[in-house]
């Protein structure tokens, strides 16, 4: 994989001290009677890199989807910077957003990056960049436009700012993803399986862009299925097994010298 | 063909005027149609229990009913009530202009139409594009605006556009309601003269040029529309 560049080692929690951007305690998730995540708990410090693995059907990404709640949780704690989402029990007995406003405002402020890329087909590259800063945000056009550009360039798409996505490759589709989500000034990036739905050629272009994110100290919170990615970006990793945390620590530790069968087992399948 | 001069003696001015209403009639029908497709499409998708059923109601019977049947119904028994409650509350009765109630009547028609064909529009937006809507925080109102009804045109305009040449032509039913629109102007004119091929043919021919006309305007909306998809005829 082209994306090997230079390993950052940043051993440890290094930003103990640093202000806690994500914090997931007791989450359940049930889909009727399936039971996906069974009591998780996760926490993302400013600057952290935390990558989520496990196998399919493990609760990964409903995981991360009830971050900025695309998944409502059944029952549990979520707070984004400190604020924690008010949930309530709608008329179905479903926990929903309490507060439609409160949500919103949080969501504006975490870019998430998806498995499926779903940039907006009718919409420019440009234009897809600057949707969110100036119809959520309130950003001024010319502003937007000026930011846009200078992030298409840095993901190497500036010569395609105005095509749609349709006409692009996916790994540039996901690549004006990644600049879409950072548009927002997001406080926490959140990525799900971003390079899953690629040809392997174009994987390496995507974890390219995301590894130099990380590096610069972007906080993350990344399910993925790139083991050596993984390992080379995440401060700290967690392993999902049938809906919940089997083992976490930092990937050295996890990688070099797991102590869980499962995620032993794990590391042999995908390795 | 002094006939159809469009100065008295000739009837081309009376035909004009007919068709001047029936274009009338069919835009604003059309209009209507869509504020309530729009409305009906979303209550059917997102609408609690109670919406739904009524919806469905509302287009399965719509539907059901022959268009002349409705018209004949909404426009003597819907006058008929508006004035009934007019009076119950008080107020003298009210004539109803012909314009009004035929916008009225083909709305209410194009609307259950409408609602289906904008249903199965949205239902063909990719779920993922939504998702990504919510997930940077529109609220509702800007994911109509911004996502929804773009996204979906290009799977709503051939069926939206089948709908507007429907319209054109069903304003004729309203003739057998007193309206003055092409196909009633075109008796008169007829009826008249005795030049009955001639007038019918003028008439055919008025309905040919609208048609022809709103295919070309057509064309372009579903082009703009589709901007953002690569041509089917390059994936053969």
């Amino acid at each position: 994989m082209s994306a090997a560049g230079v390993a950052v080692v940043q051993s440890g929690e290094a930003q103990n001290g640093a202000a806690e951007a994500i914090h997931v305690e007791n989450l359940h998730k049930k889909f009727g009677q399936l039971h996906v995540l069974k009591g998780v708990s996760l926490s993302a410090r400013d600057g952290e890199v935390v990558a989520i693995i496990g196998g399919s059907g493990s609760g990964k990404s409903t995981l991360l989807r009830c971050i900025n709640c695309l998944e409502n949780p059944t029952s549990g704690i979520i707070r984004v910077n400190g604020e924690e989402i008010k949930l309530k029990a709608d008329s179905h007995g479903h926990t929903v957003p309490a507060d439609r406003r409160q949500i919103e405002r949080i969501r504006s402020r975490l870019g998430m990056v998806f498995q499926n890329f779903n940039l907006w087909s009718h919409m420019t590259l440009i234009e897809n960049v600057i949707e969110v800063p100036v119809h959520v945000l309130g950003v001024k056009r010319s502003e937007a436009i000026a930011q846009a550009e200078k992030l298409l360039a840095r993901v190497g798409l500036a010569e395609k700012r105005d095509v749609y996505p349709a006409f692009l490759s996916g790994g540039q589709q996901q690549r004006a993803a990644i600049a879409r989500a950072l548009a927002i000034n997001p406080r926490v990036m959140l990525f799900d399986e971003p390079t899953s739905a690629l040809d392997p050629e174009l994987v390496g272009e995507v974890l390219k862009v995301i590894g130099d994110l990380a590096r610069e100290g972007r906080t993350m919170v990344l399910v993925t299925h790139e083991m050596k990615f993984a390992r080379e970006v995440a401060t700290h990793v967690v392993y999902l097994y049938n809906g919940l945390v089997e083992e976490e620590g930092p990937p050295e530790q996890l990688f070099g010298a797991p102590k869980s069968e499962r995620l032993k087992q794990f590391l042999r399948n995908v390795g | 063909m002094e006939l159809l001069s469009p100065v008295a003696p000739g009837w081309g001015g009376t035909l004009l005027v007919g068709l001047l209403h029936s274009v009338e009639i069919a835009i604003g029908a059309t209009c209507l149609g869509l504020m309530i497709g729009t409305a009906g499409a979303f209550g059917k998708l997102y609408g609690g229990p109670v919406t739904r059923d009524l919806l469905a109601v509302y287009t399965t019977v719509v539907r059901a009913v022959p268009e002349l049947v409705l018209i004949l119904l909404l426009y003597y028994a819907g006058t008929d009530l508006i004035n009934q409650v007019l009076t119950a509350i008080g107020y003298s009765r009210v004539d109803i202009s012909g314009l009004a109630a035929g916008i009225f009547v083909l709305g209410f028609v194009q609307g259950a139409y409408s609602t289906e064909v904008i249903r199965g529009a949205i239902l063909a937006i990719p779920q993922g594009q939504i998702e990504a809507a919510r997930a940077y925080g529109m609220s509702p109102g800007l994911m109509l605006r911004r996502i929804t009804v773009p996204a979906m045109l290009p799977f709503a305009i051939p069926g939206l556009a089948n709908l507007w040449l429907i319209a054109t032509k069903d304003t004729a039913l309203l003739a057998v309601v007193g309206f003055f629109e092409l196909t009633l102007a075109t008796r008169q004119a007829a009826g008249v003269t005795k030049a009955y091929l001639l007038f019918y043919l003028a008439a055919g021919a008025l309905y040919l040029a609208l048609s022809l006309f709103s295919n070309l305007i057509i064309g372009r909306v579903e082009a703009w529309s589709r901007r953002g998809m690569p041509s089917v005829r390059e994936a053969r």
